[in-house]
């Protein structure tokens, strides 16, 4: 009893130490909640590698870092968040890659106090009315990139781009996005079902209206059927999408099917800067694998923490840190990086050709869909 | 509208159709025969899909692939029949539909385990990429040509084992009694398991088939096996035939659900509103359908025992 109470007060006095000493060196305990089972796990897997890798070459050790499985569903996810909160009092949540479980776990956290950095999801109702001095996000607002391919496909004289995407909010936000930079007619414009695997239907309608090009925002699995049925149907019409069908981790599985297909992106492999070039290095020597848009994103937050957590030292000083944050003072992959007043990136969206490299597909960036871009909810933002 | 579009819709119906019978045809035979609700069917799907495209993948061809898929589904078929399912034929179906459901979260889990997160890479045979002209303009994929021959191809063959030979004579005894059928010496035991792997073998041929069109990922199954029941119940559980009228028809009727449906919205409402409301609707369409034969008939189109 002696023994374990003399133990207990040199603990107390070399926490009392530390505390006295300079401000770095107060832990800051990370929270992140992300999907790395079922169908929609390589994007979780590739954001928490991406995020891992940045702090492991950071060589910091004062920061944890917990990771839990949200299975994309929203109530495991809002538990998690909760259990983070409450039990294990995180400063900081990330991780979160599909809107819905952001919507179901963001604005409760950040009436909680705590910080939330999205590496992913950007739904529009955080970016506009419901912003918050506390809400970062790293990669997009989600209407972003269908907006950079609608400017593209208007600029290179196309007239009759055939639209489609998934039924629920984030497909309608991407054909409203892509209607908003692309302003003349469509040659049809389809819903499909959330999840569908055979598009034989939607094809045909596509045959029939003749159009000069097709966007089509099919995340997933979806976008793999879509792209592999389409190279069988005979057409010839060229594809445009947003990223999401045609990263890394996906292409793989599309085969030869996907070569020439335009997709948007905020980042590339390609992208000519020197954080970007370790950032590819590093990934490939430790995954041995490429790194996916997702996993730029990942690295990307934890940079971006990182530079915050040695300005300020922690988040004790809530103020502090989050002008640390959006003074967001750190080597991006994508090169400079800059918050806007909702703290959503203003940033370059590329236009990306899908390609072959020896044996691996991989995307090469063809041109710049949007430069500088914020997004259009902004004016809703009233912080 | 051109004739060629309808054709062409109509073929995707009934290519729709006949991937779901091969799904549709086990779940009714092992029902009718065993009385036994699978949850797992959809797992013998993914499984027949996952080892087409790893096989494929090994050796690069797809039909040793798909030999490898159809046999593999098989084989695990027969074993989770030896070692789960046997135990559950005196149960209730809510033990029944409890243990499969285990069994889809283990077959998920296990392929994650074995083949990875990320979707493999599974592709058409060189023979059949490309499209076949249709009358009237426009084309159609070989490939989908070949599923809807297989699919015919199988059904026939089905009938016939089921009509002719002894082991469908033993079958089709055991669906009207499976008590007696066993008094008079047939080996229930082994009938059953080669009724489930027969029946695992129709749904990883389906897979691996529809694994070349979509991709080959984890919970793959599940969408098709819900497709599945519903096929059974409007053609009457435990009848082939009933699986087979079932299936194309649930197979046209999302297809035209699909592109119809929407058009005709689009008569009454603004262009996004009617794309909106219309694929909602036809979201909805095979389930009217399956609501509507219920009333007219409410044992199904081929209600088995009369």
């Amino acid at each position: 009893m002696r023994k374990f109470s003399k133990g207990l007060a040199l603990g107390l006095a070399a926490s009392v130490a530390l505390g006295c000493g300079p401000a770095a060196a107060e832990g800051l305990k990370i929270g992140m909640i992300t999907t790395l089972s079922g169908g929609g796990s390589g994007l979780g897997i590739d954001v928490r590698d991406g995020f891992m890798l940045a702090l492991k070459l950071s060589g910091e050790s004062g920061i944890e870092v917990l990771v839990e499985d949200d299975a994309q569903k929203p109530d495991i996810a809002k538990q998690i968040a909760d259990k983070f909160i409450q039990r294990d009092k995180v400063d900081i949540l990330t991780g979160i890659i599909w809107s819905n479980l952001a919507m179901a776990v963001v604005p409760a956290a950040l009436r909680d106090g705590v910080f939330y950095i999205s590496p992913n999801a950007g739904p529009s109702a955080l970016a506009g009315k419901g912003c918050h001095p506390h809400y970062f996000n790293v990669a997009w607002q989600n209407d972003n990139l269908h907006e950079a391919m609608g400017g593209y496909v208007q600029d290179n004289g196309y007239k009759k781009p055939f639209i489609l995407a998934p039924n629920y909010p984030a497909g309608k936000d991407a054909l409203t996005g892509f209607k908003r930079f692309y302003t003349g007619d469509v040659a049809g414009e389809i819903y499909t079902q959330l999840g569908q695997t055979d598009y034989a239907a939607e094809i045909a309608q596509v045959r029939e209206a003749d159009p000069d090009s097709i966007f089509f925002f099919l995340p997933g699995g979806m976008g793999i059927a879509f792209v592999k049925q389409y190279a069988q149907s005979g057409l010839e019409v060229p594809l445009f999408g947003p990223a999401f069908s045609f990263d890394q981790g996906i292409l793989g599985a599309v085969g030869d099917a996907a070569l020439g297909v335009k997709n948007t992106s905020q980042w590339s492999k390609d992208l000519d800067n020197a954080a970007n070039k370790a950032f590819v290095e590093a990934f490939q020597q430790e995954y041995a694998r490429l790194p996916s848009l997702y996993a730029s994103q990942g690295y990307d937050t934890a940079n971006l923490i990182l530079a915050a957590w040695r300005q300020t030292g922690g988040t004790a000083d809530k103020d502090a840190f989050q002008g640390a944050l959006e003074a967001a003072d750190f080597a991006s992959v994508r090169g400079s990086f800059k918050f806007d007043a909702s703290h959503h990136p203003i940033q370059d969206i590329y236009v990306r050709e899908v390609v072959k490299e020896g044996d691996v597909l991989t995307n090469k960036i063809v041109g710049v869909g949007l430069k500088q871009h914020s997004h259009a909810y902004i004016a809703d933002c009233k912080m | 509208m051109s004739l060629a579009f309808l054709i062409e819709q109509l073929l995707n119906g009934v290519q729709l159709g006949v991937m779901l019978f091969l799904m549709a045809a086990g779940l009714t035979l092992v029902f009718g025969v065993m009385g036994l609700i699978n949850l797992a069917h959809g797992s013998l799907y993914m499984v027949g899909a996952f080892f087409c495209a790893w096989i494929a993948g090994q050796t690069g061809s797809f039909w040793l692939g798909l030999g490898g898929g159809f046999l593999a589904a098989a084989a695990t078929g027969a074993l989770v029949e030896i070692v789960v399912i046997r135990r559950l034929y005196d149960r209730d179906h809510l033990d029944q539909v409890l243990a499969t459901f285990a069994l889809i979260l283990i077959f998920s889990e296990l392929a994650r385990w074995v083949f990875g997160d990320r979707p493999l890479y599974l592709d058409v045979p060189a023979v059949l990429s490309g499209a076949v002209p249709l009358p009237g303009g426009g084309g159609y994929p070989a490939y989908r040509l070949a599923i809807i021959a297989v699919g015919l191809t199988t059904a026939v063959g089905l009938y016939l084992l089921i009509a002719k030979t002894r082991l469908g004579m033993q079958i089709r005894a055991g669906e009207s009694d499976r008590e007696m059928i066993g008094a008079l010496g047939v080996d229930i035991r082994r009938l059953y398991t080669a009724v489930f792997a027969l029946g695992a073998a129709l749904a990883g041929l389906a897979g691996g088939m529809v694994g070349a069109l979509q991709s080959v990922q984890v919970g793959m199954g599940e969408p098709v096996l819900i497709l599945a029941f519903v096929v059974i119940i409007i053609g009457g559980i435990g009848s082939v035939k009933g699986a087979l009228v079932g299936a194309v028809l649930v197979g046209v009727t999302d297809t035209l659900g699909r592109v119809f449906l929407p058009q005709l919205f689009g008569l009454l409402l603004p262009p996004s509103e009617a794309t909106s409301v219309g694929s909602s609707l036809a979201a909805m369409a095979i389930y009217l359908l399956m609501a509507a034969v219920l009333t007219w008939r409410p044992k199904g189109l081929f209600p088995v025992d009369g």
